[in-house]
């Protein structure tokens, strides 16, 4: 496949400064990760309303919230292994008080890569999905990212948690791509199986369904960007249109995209499934896209798991 | 300076919030009243001398905020806010309970109730960001965040401290309501405060120290507070946990304990001059 590769954290200073234009309200805070998460840019463009809170998450969620109740409209930054330290605040002051708060994080999952386990975060998803007033989503791709940060700005007025990568990301969305929340996105149509995916995963799914198809396997990949609220629609329709669900993320299978599938299925329309994930493991040092067959969710994983669930069901 | 009739018509205000806290944490057989007893003359002097709301417009952008960080002392809140007219006072009576917005803990949603509050450390921090807003929305208000001594532990507190004296903000003051004890017992055995006007003021702070029960020094230094433009004050108010109910004074028992019984009860009430 011939994609051209994009950082997802360049989109995301990009679209802050353009929201910053559009909107004297969006205000920017970090925790001395700018230069990695890139709101340094709108730090550079608008001093006045860019805050560099320190090493101090907590410090920087709660005066998020502050700055929110006062009608601010605020994105807050650092490595998603970090914001968890400020989870009960963000519980307290973000969630309970309804601020309008974009948590945007970066170097999520293993796709940090050479940094390791420390600096991998794989239980994100399921600590922030499951409070109350959260949502949750994570774009695929640069031109997801840029129409997300616009839908949560324009449309959402309480806490979002969007998980971008530190790993440069094929993109995978046509360029009038339009995200909405609770809806996902049918990359491929499919009758044999359905592979639901989000983030870096997404493209990997795409890439195996292809070599699935040269063995007659027909897939549906499907990008799960809207994690909170899920689109069950299409969940519950994939147990009726193929049976066989595979779900893959770069993130724990406990409480990720995975268990949230399960839930769905089980509830309403239960077909066998696969989660694949990280299996209540640690990540490791290597490179981001080696990590992935390390921990066997990369493309021949995927490939060999669709196989292998085709002759069993 | 509050001086005659002025002095005394704030001292009934916070005897009165004394008495509603009584009321309400032994109609709902739960609460704090050891914590809310120190703070009642504070609140007196805030909402009925210092701050700048109007229960008529409670979302004008101008308006001072107050953030009750320690919001476990939600009845001296609730009572200080419906004596000003928030709410009316015949609503204190649902405090806690299942067909009421009055919530264990500060909830807001409540008129006049800028920010939930309840797990300690997190207002001074949501104080910095409502004090950066005003900044750069050029209005002139101030922020005034309560903090427990008990919350003193907290990492978030320093963390907040720090921030707000990297962006000198004079448009922040806190409160310390310095009652000396917390859940477990006295804030020296259980986490050593040391000198905290020492470490506030190597923290950046414009630091005043008062008697916390003396209505006059509170309202003298947080005018002085809101004149302050070099950076953040923080106000250290001694107080005594439980004050004005002599069973509780100085009790650590009673941080989350209402009265026990109608004898407590009763003796709670005439300590405070109320007539049964």
């Amino acid at each position: 496949m011939n994609w051209k590769i994009e950082s997802l954290r360049d989109a995301y200073s990009r679209t802050l400064i353009d929201l910053g234009h559009l909107d004297e309200r969006v205000m920017v805070f970090d925790a001395d990760l700018s230069s990695s998460t890139k709101t340094w840019r709108f730090g550079k463009e608008f001093p006045e309303r860019f805050f560099n809170m320190g090493i101090s998450e907590q410090s920087m969620v709660t005066a998020a919230a502050g700055a929110a109740l006062s009608g601010k409209v605020v994105f807050a930054s650092t490595f998603a292994v970090f914001l968890s330290r400020a989870y009960e605040q963000i519980r307290q002051s973000i969630c309970y008080n309804r601020a309008n708060v974009k948590f945007v994080t970066t170097h999520a999952g293993i796709t940090v890569g050479e940094d390791g386990a420390t600096h991998q975060m794989i239980e994100d998803v399921g600590i922030m999905s499951g409070l109350p007033v959260m949502s949750v989503v994570v774009p695929a791709d640069s031109v997801e990212t840029v129409s997300m940060l616009y839908f949560l700005h324009d449309k959402t007025d309480g806490p979002f948690y969007v998980r971008l990568s530190r790993e440069k990301f094929p993109v995978i969305n046509d360029d009038d791509y339009e995200f909405r929340l609770g809806h996902s996105t049918t990359l491929r149509d499919g009758s044999d199986l359905t592979i639901f995916s989000y983030g870096a995963t997404v493209s990997l799914s795409l890439q195996a369904s292809e070599i699935l198809a040269s063995r007659g396997v027909d897939a549906r990949v499907i990008n799960m960007s809207s994690i909170k609220p899920l689109d069950s629609d299409a969940v519950i329709k994939a147990s009726v249109d193929t049976g066989r669900i595979i779900t893959v993320e770069e993130h724990s299978i406990i409480n990720g995209l995975g268990s949230r599938v399960a839930e769905v299925l089980s509830e309403n329309k239960p077909s066998r499934l696969v989660r694949m994930g990280m299996r209540d493991e640690f990540g490791k040092s290597g490179h981001s896209w080696e990590l992935f067959d390390y921990f066997h969710i990369g493309v021949d994983d995927i490939v060999k798991t669709s196989e292998k669930l085709m002759k069993e069901v | 300076m509050l001086v005659g009739d002025e002095l005394q018509s704030i001292q009934e205000i916070a005897r009165k919030i004394r008495v509603h806290t009584i009321k309400m944490t032994y109609s709902a057989k739960s609460g704090h009243p050891g914590g809310s007893l120190s703070i009642a003359d504070i609140l007196a002097v805030l909402y009925f001398k210092i701050l700048n709301v109007n229960p008529e417009h409670p979302d004008d952008p101008k308006r001072d905020r107050f953030i009750l960080s320690k919001g476990h002392a939600s009845p001296a809140l609730y009572a200080a806010l419906a004596l000003r007219g928030f709410f009316p006072v015949e609503l204190l009576s649902g405090f806690r309970k299942i067909d009421s917005d009055l919530e264990g803990h500060v909830h807001r949603g409540i008129p006049g109730v800028e920010a939930s509050t309840g797990s300690l450390g997190q207002g001074l921090g949501i104080g910095v960001g409502m004090a950066l807003s005003g900044r750069i929305n050029s209005l002139d208000y101030k922020v005034v965040v309560a903090l427990g001594d008990g919350e003193m532990d907290e990492g978030n507190i320093w963390e907040s401290m720090m921030a707000a004296s990297k962006f000198k903000l004079a448009n922040l003051i806190a409160i310390l309501d310095r009652n000396k004890i917390q859940l477990d017992g006295y804030t020296e055995d259980i986490m050593p405060l040391g000198n905290i006007a020492d470490k506030v003021r190597s923290f950046g702070w414009n630091v005043i120290e008062i008697d916390g029960h003396n209505v006059g020094e509170i309202y003298d230094s947080l005018k002085e507070a809101y004149s302050f433009s070099a950076g953040p004050t923080f106000v250290i108010a001694n107080t005594t946990k439980g004050k004005g109910v002599t069973y509780m004074e100085g009790n650590p028992k009673y941080h989350g304990k209402p009265p026990q019984n109608e004898e407590e009860y009763i003796k709670a009430l005439s300590d405070l001059g109320e007539k049964l």
